[in-house]
Formats: C-alpha cells, sequence, structure tokens
C-alpha cells in the first residue's frame, strides 16, 4: 500500500464538516427493536407450533427457522428486504434472516452474469466469510476443548 | 398459559435485541463492514458455545439467542461437541456441520428459487 499523506487540517476540517453524523443512538434503537420483534415473533411461532400443534420443541425449532429463511428470501425477492434493512440496520442484518438475504440477494444480483459464473459464484460473497469463519473457530475451539480432556 | 407466553415473547425480544444492538454498536462505533461484524458474531458464538454459555442463552430466551447469527457458531461447536462425543477426534470432522444443514440449505434452496423467479432490479 501507498504511505497515506498527512491530512490537511484544513481539507479534514471541510472533510468533517460534510461527513453525515452518525446517529449511533437512534440507530440502536431501531436495531433493538427491529431485531427483537423479530426475535420475539419467531419465538410466538414456536410457541404456537409446540403448544397448538404438538410438535415436540425440537422438530419445532427448525421448521420455524427455514419458515423464516424462506420468507427473508421472498421479500428479497420483491424488495421489501432491502428497504426495511436500510432502516432497521443491524436489526436485520444480525439475525439468520440477513445471513439468508445476503444468499439470495447476490444470487439475484449477479443473475444477468449466468447461473453458474453470476448466481453459483457470487452467492457466498457475504455469507461465505460467516460459514468460512464460524467452521474454522468451531473446529479450533473444539478441538482444544477435545484435546485439554483427554490430558 | 398467556403468562408463560408472554415471558418467553419479552426474553427472545430483550435477549435478541440486545445482540442485534452488539450488531449495530460493531457498525457504527467499531466502524466494521457487515462481514467483518457477522465474522466476529459468529466466532464469539463459538467460543460461547464451548464455554457453556451460549447453550445457557438458549434456555433463556429461545429464539432471542437462536435467531441471531452467533447462534450459527453454537450450532457448529454443539455438532462437533456431539461428532466428538463419539467419535473422537474424526468425529468433529463428520458432526461439525450436522446442525447447521437446515439454515445453510434453506438459505441456498429458497436463494435459488429467488433468483430463479424474481428479476433483479435495474
Amino acid at each position: 500500500m501507498a504511505p497515506k499523506p498527512k491530512p490537511d487540517p484544513w481539507y479534514q476540517a471541510i472533510v468533517d464538516r460534510h461527513t453525515p453524523k452518525k446517529r449511533v443512538l437512534r440507530n440502536c434503537i431501531t436495531a433493538f427493536l427491529g431485531g427483537g420483534l423479530l426475535c420475539a415473533l419467531a419465538q410466538t411461532a414456536l410457541f404456537c407450533l409446540v403448544e397448538f400443534a404438538d410438535i415436540p420443541q425440537e422438530d419445532a425449532s427448525p421448521i420455524v427457522l427455514i419458515c423464516v429463511i424462506f420468507l427473508t428470501a421472498l421479500f428479497t425477492g420483491i424488495g421489501i428486504y432491502d428497504k426495511l434493512g436500510q432502516k432497521l440496520g443491524a436489526g436485520l442484518a444480525v439475525p439468520i434472516s440477513g445471513f439468508a438475504n445476503s444468499v439470495a440477494a447476490s444470487m439475484l444480483e449477479h443473475k444477468s452474469e449466468g447461473l453458474v459464473l453470476g448466481s453459483g459464484c457470487n452467492s457466498f460473497k457475504l455469507a461465505g466469510a460467516v460459514v468460512i469463519f464460524g467452521i474454522f473457530s468451531a473446529f479450533v475451539v473444539v478441538f482444544i476443548g477435545w484435546a485439554l480432556q483427554l490430558i | 398459559m398467556l403468562e408463560e407466553f408472554l415471558t418467553q415473547f419479552f426474553r427472545a425480544f430483550v435477549i435478541g435485541g440486545a445482540i442485534c444492538v452488539i450488531g449495530q454498536l460493531l457498525f457504527d462505533v467499531a466502524n466494521l463492514t457487515p462481514a467483518h461484524t457477522m465474522s466476529v458474531l459468529v466466532v464469539a458464538g463459538s467460543i460461547l458455545g464451548v464455554l457453556g454459555l451460549y447453550p445457557l442463552l438458549v434456555d433463556f430466551a429461545g429464539f432471542g439467542a437462536m435467531l441471531p447469527i452467533s447462534s450459527f457458531g453454537n450450532t457448529l461447536v454443539e455438532g462437533a461437541k456431539e461428532g466428538a462425543a463419539s467419535g473422537g477426534f474424526w468425529g468433529i470432522f463428520t458432526g461439525l456441520i450436522k446442525q447447521v444443514s437446515a439454515g445453510v440449505t434453506a438459505a441456498v434452496v429458497f436463494g435459488f428459487f429467488t433468483a430463479l423467479v424474481f428479476k433483479p432490479k435495474s
């Protein structure tokens, strides 16, 4: 990388003045409400399946999860999810629906380049980081735990 | 029954919301990209999972802890632990991805359908 030029304080002042201010508190509140509501709705669906459909909890959880992902993919296709996501920020990005959205959105976005080279190759652009770091970190921590047990 | 429902609803809301706030703070205060934020949360989930803390959170908050992406790390750890218990070192490899199958498969299948059915914007 090229060495960074020293920032000109006069120029920096102009940059600061024109950079939009982040509203951290407001973003956090909307993320809390949006993400919390999504989780609570999923919990409601789980409660209904367990109470009214007599499905055992360990079978009902994946059903709810799959339904959430289905709805996310559908809303991504219609174009609602991205609009909502801009408003709710991390509230929609952090839940598993953010993962599903990133897969669906990148597959849709690169469709014009072909199903294989476009959709296929780009599908895990963002979600790939989650999968790779998840698998690697899970392997490392479980291996350490397993090895410590042997001693 | 209503009381139990409200308890579950409230707990899922608070814990799920809190994890999303952590994500938002990583966006805004730590200036991480979405990919970095997700990766941090997943790694945190797997570390908390192997320490036995994340399962407690799941017991307490249900989908409040199961829906955020940090649960992905925890679920991977659970599968790997199960594999290690039955198959030792090699079991870690065979068990790791077993339990996240639902999430990843659903994301790919429905993502594919989305790409086939809908038209990309612009």
